[in-house]
């Protein structure tokens, strides 16, 4: 557990980069800190492993004080991973994972083979260890970082807008393989970010910060959507946070329809219906067809209407909504686990679900830290 | 060419005694110039103290600092010590600020990692901070050794005879062969410091020239 207690840092000159900050991250969980430039974030993030050291105020790490630990010792213990990865461009790849456990006094066959799992548990292929940084995609460079974070197993990573310099498909699929990573190892995290998206995405707990370093909430994420603190909370979370906040909300049990269909490269059976859904042999959906544009031709890959998303049978219902509205024909698409098809269900009926559940329960006796209580709920447990 | 055919012994040994004049200075000021130049890139205000003295030492004349050295280390008049420690220091006037700022020009990100990793002092010098300076070293390097034949021949003046002396007594005595040779063996010299230089920096740099490398 790390604890930000009354921290502040003003810099020479005067300017207050943070101020009286007052967090708890818990062990095992992701602490988001979000916020616009200038919110102190990444000197929050910073303060954790003395890169910078706070005017006032105390960090703690597992109650221990950190300003009275050795330096070179805390941040060894600390994975440190940044946006644009800062590889050694020196040394190659498995080198560069290697880094923390050679400066640790690790023997070179330990750390070579710790390295080389590390490198496949992030899901990069052996032989790009030998290579050198400059010969990877940006990607695959902040895997690195990752792993090279990883490497000595240390208890704490922080994480300084790590995703933020790949293209969107990359990153997606980087936040997915990080929370994938976190579910195995637990690490307690503390992750600056200025996009919230990514944080709600991420985070176990939010915290968000307002200019001048200044805790403005720090809740869950589906608790910070619902319940925002005040309108600089509110407009930073941003417009849609209604409709995100369904994300965090598993669907009750859908009433589902009996949807007719065909296989692709069949022919499809007489109907009056303006779309019919197309599936494999295995009934995975595949996408919509309009029959009278087929007559009875065999259904073509070509003919095929993909815009419709798919939901989960016990998915979240942000899922099912946006299955029912990207349909062409509104019938929104629901599988199991297996990708199988199950039925399909209408908007108003997801819509019917929403006003059925509850949302999370206002926290009146803390605004700023009510909804973060049940993180730390946990953590206080013995 | 008469010429060079009839004394090709005598310019092989003043071209060797030209290459460790030049040569030893050169590994020596190397050596110095590191720590010097740490220090220097290390703490602000070592900075403009360091760059600023040695910047002067270079403007001393070469005859100049070769006819003191005697004085200062108490070596006798004739002694090639005398020029080893004058052309060292020119070294180290030379290559002292390449290195501190070679130092200095680690990237960022790559200096925030390692300082969140715990590199400090000696191992984040050679582990992190001296490889990336190299390409930046070793142009400094080149400069260095280039300019370390060129004035090594200044100590013909003072009696330690090296290729300087086919100049000097080329010129004196109107012997345009003599001459002539002396100019193409400094030239070549200097190239082939010039080459090891350019060779060693490929060895200890391979991340340079890796292929698919994106810059």
């Amino acid at each position: 557990m790390i604890r930000f207690d009354a921290v502040t840092k003003q810099f020479p000159g005067g300017t207050v980069a943070v101020d009286e900050l007052t967090l708890t991250a818990p062990t095992g969980k992701i602490t988001v800190l979000v916020g616009p430039s200038g919110c102190g974030k990444t000197t929050s993030l910073r303060m954790v492993n003395r890169m910078i050291e706070p005017t006032r105020g105390t960090i703690t790490l597992d109650g221990q004080d950190t300003g009275r630990m050795n330096q070179a010792d805390l941040r060894r213990g600390m994975g440190y991973v940044i946006q644009h990865a800062g590889l050694f461009p020196h040394r190659t790849v498995l080198d560069n994972i290697g880094t923390v456990p050679r400066l640790l006094g690790w023997d070179k066959k330990k750390t070579r083979e710790t390295s080389r799992e590390l490198l496949e548990r992030v899901g990069l292929a052996p032989e790009l260890g030998e290579r050198y940084p400059a010969q990877l995609s940006g990607g695959q460079q902040q895997r690195v970082g990752v792993a090279r974070a990883l490497a000595a197993d240390p208890p704490v990573m922080l994480m300084d807008e790590p995703f933020s310099a790949v293209d969107p498909v990359v990153r997606e699929q980087l936040q997915d393989e990080f929370l994938r990573l976190q579910g195995e190892l637990g690490k307690t995290i503390i992750f600056v970010t200025h996009d919230i998206d990514e944080a709600i995405k991420l985070g176990d707990q939010v915290a968000v910060l307002r200019v001048g370093g200044r805790l403005a909430q720090v809740a869950e994420p589906a608790y910070l959507l619902a319940h925002p603190a005040d309108d600089f909370v509110a407009d930073f979370v941003g417009r849609d946070r209604g409709y995100r906040a369904l994300g965090f909300q598993e669907a009750p049990r859908l009433s589902l329809h009996f949807e007719p269909t065909v296989v692709l490269g069949e022919r499809p059976e007489p109907t009056d219906a303006a779309w019919l859904l197309v599936v494999d042999d295995d009934r995975h959906p595949l996408g919509w067809v309009e029959p009278r544009r087929i007559g009875d031709r065999p259904v073509a890959e070509a003919a095929l209407h993909r815009g419709g998303t798919v939901a989960r049978e016990h998915g979240s219902l942000r899922a099912a909504l946006d299955a029912a509205l990207s349909a062409p024909s509104r019938r929104g698409v629901v599988v199991d686990d297996g990708g199988v098809l199950c039925g399909t269900v209408l908007a108003h009926e997801v819509l019917n679900a929403i006003e059925t559940t509850e949302r999370p329960q206002r926290d009146e006796s803390d605004p700023v830290h009510g909804g973060a209580a049940a993180v730390r709920g946990e953590e206080d447990a013995p | 060419m008469t010429w060079l055919a009839d004394n090709w012994h005598t310019v092989l040994t003043l071209a060797w005694r030209s290459l460790y004049l030049a040569g030893i200075p050169l590994v020596i000021g190397f050596v110095l110039s590191i720590p010097l130049g740490w220090v220097a890139n290390r703490w602000s205000l070592a900075y403009p103290a360091i760059i600023t003295t040695t910047g002067l030492l270079y403007t001393i004349p070469s005859l100049a600092l070769f006819v003191i050295m005697p004085a200062l280390l108490g070596t006798k008049i004739l002694d090639p010590v005398n020029v080893v420690a004058a052309m060292t220091i020119y070294t180290v006037a030379l290559l002292v600020r390449t290195v501190a700022d070679g130092l200095g020009a680690v990237p960022d990100d790559i200096a925030q990692a390692a300082t969140a990793m715990g590199y400090k002092g000696v191992r984040r010098l050679f582990g992190v901070e001296l490889p990336l300076a190299a390409p930046v070293i070793a142009a400094g390097l080149r400069v260095a050794a280039v300019s370390n034949v060129s004035i090594v021949s200044v100590a013909t003046l003072i009696g330690v005879s090296q290729l300087g002396d086919l100049l000097v007594d080329g010129y004196n005595r109107v012997i345009w062969g003599e001459l002539l040779t002396g100019i193409i063996a400094c030239i070549l010299l200097a190239l082939a410091f010039d080459a090891v230089i350019v060779l060693g920096t490929r060895l200890v740099t391979p991340w340079l020239r890796v292929q698919g490398a994106r810059p």
